[in-house]
């Protein structure tokens, strides 16, 4: 067991973790984080994706030692004051998911792309979430939800 | 009307879901909570000697311990067919089929429980491959007792209308062609997940990712033997499921199980490789499809004779036998029609439903055929299936009625909007377009189960708040059944949405509904939501039009008020229900839904009945690359008849995400065995398509406004996969010249046949 200080969503949360254990485990298991979603736990489909220090990292491929002192963005922490974030906005206005399971990790991979590619093309949008697998869309609504939103950003 | 309905709409939980807010199975957590370990079976095909579970048992934190003995009453979906257990009991039919399991303190606990099951086999012959399963065995090494003539041969589906193996042999142009299709998975990115609560007054509390819970809820009456009444199965929000959460699950009955023997809440959530061994997903099939036509391009006769891979249980697996011959019917008039199928038993996880249920392969086959005869006779292809198309209010041969037909339009529109007559035929190598139909049930006419319920009822309850409560059995899966619910009581009511909620598949609270499969949610759910509504608003009429004095008939209701059109009424909403209110306090209405009588009198003529069929035409542009032999699909151009689209946004969502997953079912979905042990249960090798796959669509909805559809509405959850794949194949053809008949058609088959010099 390891002392670990995790920075989520703006709190700190000191936990004693094993070696083993996933940051999606801490997430989902030890702080009632069920935002952030288990889809394979291989890292293979993107649902699971948070933010270390601002970059999109797999969580349930990502070790909880490993993240000591270090800043952590989940779903949860996405949005101010009860405002959604513009991709969650048009995600939700354009249909831009359905079941729902793979959002979140969607909105965790866009959100920081979005950031540093606010002119991003339809291509790049592709490519940055070639990583999240969605079954129900067919990920059409969804780069297009994505391009709405950068649009948001640039003139909001 | 119209001022909901018809509007894209975006999904009530579509905040909830961007925000994390929604709760799935797996976010539950129960106080004093255990976890389920599951031990499978390493061998495709063995009889169990002997299970010793006593260090499993003596582990720290194993609570329970249970076997195939524990649960052994039989269950099987379809009531023909009770064929499985919730574990193997005496013997073992796949890799990975669950032969114990155990209740622990922590997941690790349950896991090494798990592994800590010490099990004796004795293997005994496998069957891996359908030809393996038809020829004769002993009969002690047929996979289930009750099979025929020492064969594996689960069931044999046939139907023959008007000699139609003399109508082919008799037609000027025939084509006869192989087909081979590999098993494919829905693949759907929420785990299979249930939670059980065994409550103190011995009712069992079931939260499970189910598309059935009516079904769930029957089965587990039976198999833990507990009253109907005192069994209450919810669904929270559900991460899809395209039929591979729409049978009734062992884990699900084994949680409930080991609720009972531990007497705490269990959860159960499996594993991807865990999802993947439980499949239920689309047959692997081989199939000799046989097409004639005259001289003139009409179709003169069909016949099949098709071989499904069922695995090693039933499923649906009766229902897909007949589905892939009746389902071959339309949309094109063939008055000498016939097919025959076998389905076969293998050592391999089950096979079931999915997607575009038994009709996806035969509907790729038959297109591709039509491809074929329709160049033998020289005919444009779109031309060749324009004059064969069934019209509208006719019967097919074996007596589908069919109702509102689209198809005609649907064909125009892909035709003209892909710029087919100046492009087909006239890309440059490499490139190609290519054209397919389809057509699809709007639920399934005759249920399951047979009684004399209806197939839905959904109550609407009105209160002094001003709030209306929709509770409906109906499973939202992703497909938006919640928001149609609301935005129907909206259009009725002439309120806004946000003063509707729903109460939805707890079959303690809600009507029994039959569940989200055989795209019949918006069909029956709608129609018996509508009913429901339309009587709180002749409820609300009455007592408005005999308080004020006016005739309630001419009441109206609009923009949140109750008025009349001579302006002598003029409530708000609130003042209405205020006055509905009076003497009697809420008040719940009632509608439901039964399909109309429908069918011939012959064996097997109830399969494939529907209120309503959808149809569709699609057209596909592919570019191969000859030296890789890689196919990419640019664009698709979909039109779809859906009768009348209740939300464009959640049409527009079914067909894309069917053109997502016909693609990957076409370039690349394959499961793939050796020895009966999956090679890929995991998403790096079993590829479904990311975004970088994703061709440009374009989507049309097509209204055909079917007179018994709710708002003239049919179906778009399934009918929109099938012209996917034999469009792209048919493009592949325009492309390179050749007739890819095995899928999915990866590089390595594109190059074997280019290397062939092309065909036909």
């Amino acid at each position: 067991m390891q002392k670990v200080k995790l920075h989520i969503n703006g709190f700190t949360r000191t936990l004693l973790v094993n070696a083993h254990e996933t940051l999606l485990d801490t997430l989902r298991e030890r702080l009632n984080l069920t935002g952030t979603k288990r889809g394979c736990d291989q890292g293979s489909c993107g649902s699971c994706t948070v933010l270390l220090d601002g970059t999109p990292v797999l969580s349930c491929i990502t070790p909880t030692i490993r993240c000591d002192g270090r800043k952590i963005l989940t779903i949860e922490g996405i949005g101010v004051n009860g405002h959604l974030h513009p991709v969650q906005e048009r995600l939700a206005s354009d249909g831009g998911l359905q079941c729902g399971f793979c959002t979140p990790g969607v909105v965790m991979t866009a959100v920081p792309f979005l950031q540093e590619n606010p002119d991003a093309t339809d291509d790049d949008i592709k490519e940055a979430l070639s990583g999240n697998l969605c079954r129900c869309t067919g990920y059409k609504k969804i780069i297009e939800a994505v391009r709405h939103a950068a649009e948001d950003l640039r003139h909001g | 009307m119209g001022r909901v309905i018809g509007k894209p709409t975006p999904l009530i939980d579509a905040v909830q879901k961007v925000t994390g807010k929604a709760m799935y199975t797996d976010d539950f957590k129960f106080p004093n909570m255990v976890y389920v370990g599951l031990h499978r079976s390493p061998h495709a095909h063995a009889k169990i000697m002997s299970i010793d579970t006593s260090v499993a048992a003596a582990h720290p934190g194993i609570k329970a311990v249970i076997t195939g003995k524990d649960i052994p009453i039989a269950f099987g979906v379809l009531p023909i067919s009770p064929d499985e257990t919730a574990m193997a009991v005496d013997k073992v039919r796949y890799v990975g089929e669950i032969v114990a399991a155990v209740a622990g303190e922590t997941p690790e606990a349950a896991r090494a429980g798990a592994d800590l099951i010490r099990v004796s086999y004795k293997p005994i012959k496998n069957f891996i491959t359908p030809d393996e399963s038809l020829v004769e065995c002993s009969e002690d090494e047929k996979i289930h007792q009750h099979t025929k003539n020492s064969k594996n041969i689960h069931k044999i589906a046939d139907l023959s209308f008007n000699d139609p193996k003399d109508g082919i042999a008799s037609s000027s142009f025939t084509r006869s062609v192989d087909f081979k299709f590999a098993g494919v998975t829905h693949a759907f990115t929420e785990p299979h997940s249930t939670i059980a609560v065994w409550n103190g007054d011995e009712s069992l509390l079931v939260i499970t990712a189910t598309q059935v819970p009516h079904y769930l809820h029957r089965t587990l009456s039976k198999v833990l033997d507990i009253p109907l009444h005192k069994i209450q199965v919810k669904k929270p929000a559900l991460g899809g499921g395209f039929g591979g959460k729409s049978d009734p699950f062992p884990h699900e009955m084994i949680a409930s199980k080991l609720a009972i023997l531990t007497n705490r809440p269990v959860k159960c959530t499996l594993t991807r490789e865990e999802v993947f061994l439980t499949n239920h997903g689309r047959h692997p099939t081989e199939m000799t499809m046989s097409v004639g036509c005259d001289v003139a391009g009409k179709i003169t006769a069909l016949d099949t004779d098709i071989v499904i891979d069922g695995g090693a249980y039933g499923s649906f697996g009766v229902v897909t036998s007949y589905y892939n011959g009746v389902l071959l019917q339309g949309p094109y008039k063939i008055d000498r029609f016939g097919f025959i199928t076998r389905r076969v038993y293998t050592n391999k996880p089950q096979s079931g439903a999915m997607r575009g249920h038994g009709a996806v392969n035969p509907r790729y086959a038959v297109e591709v055929v039509l491809d074929m005869l329709a160049h033998d006779v020289g005919m444009d292809p779109c031309d060749f299936r324009q004059q064969n198309f069934l019209s509208e209010n006719t019967k097919t041969v074996g007596e589908l009625r069919i109702t509102s037909n689209g198809i005609r339009e649907c064909l125009e529109t892909v035709r003209r909007k892909s710029g087919w007559d100046d492009r087909y035929g006239k890309l440059p190598n490499g490139h190609g377009l290519g054209v397919a139909c389809g057509f699809f049930i709007s639920g399934s006419a005759l249920p399951i189960i047979w009684n004399r319920y209806p197939q839905t009822v959904v109550h609407a309850k009105l209160d002094f708040d001003g709030r209306i409560v929709m509770f409906s059995g109906a499973s939202d899966i992703g497909q938006g059944s919640d928001t149609m619910l609301v935005q129907i009581a909206a259009e009725e009511l002439g309120i806004s949405m946000s003063r509707v909620q729903v109460e939805v598949a707890d079959t303690k609270l809600t009507p029994v509904d039959l569940g989200s499969y055989s795209s019949r949610v918006t069909f029956m759910v709608g129609n018996a939501a509508k009913q429901a509504v339309d009587k709180i608003r002749h409820q609300i009429a009455a007592s408005v039009g005999n308080e004020k004095s006016v005739p309630r008939e001419a009441i109206q209701f609009a923009d949140e008020r109750v008025f009349t059109d001579d302006g002598k009424l003029n409530l708000t909403w609130d003042e209405a229900v205020d006055i509905a209110m009076a003497g009697r306090g809420a008040f719940v209405e009632s509608g439901f839904y039964i399909s109309p009588k429908l069918g011939g009198k012959f064996k097997g003529s109830g399969a494939g009945l529907s209120p309503a069929y959808s149809f569709g035409a699609f057209i596909a542009e592919v570019k191969v690359d000859p030296m890789t032999g890689q196919v990419s699909v640019i664009k698709v151009w979909s039109a779809h008849d859906c009768g009348k689209a209740l939300n464009p946004l959640s049409v527009e969502g079914q067909i894309e995400g069917s053109i997502h997953m016909g693609l990957g079912q076409v370039v690349s979905e394959d499961m793939r065995y050796h020895n009966g042990r999956l090679l890929n249960a995991n998403f790096w090798d079993y590829r479904i398509p990311m975004t970088l796959d994703t061709p440009e669509m374009d989507v049309t909805i097509i209204e055909s406004n079917d007179g018994e559809g709710p708002y003239g509405a049919k179906e778009a959850g399934e009918g929109p996969i099938h012209p996917v794949l034999p469009a792209i194949g048919n493009a592949i053809y325009d492309a390179v010249g050749i007739r890819m008949t095995e899928l999915p058609i990866t590089p390595d088959k594109v190059l074997t046949e280019l290397r062939k010099g092309g065909q036909q």
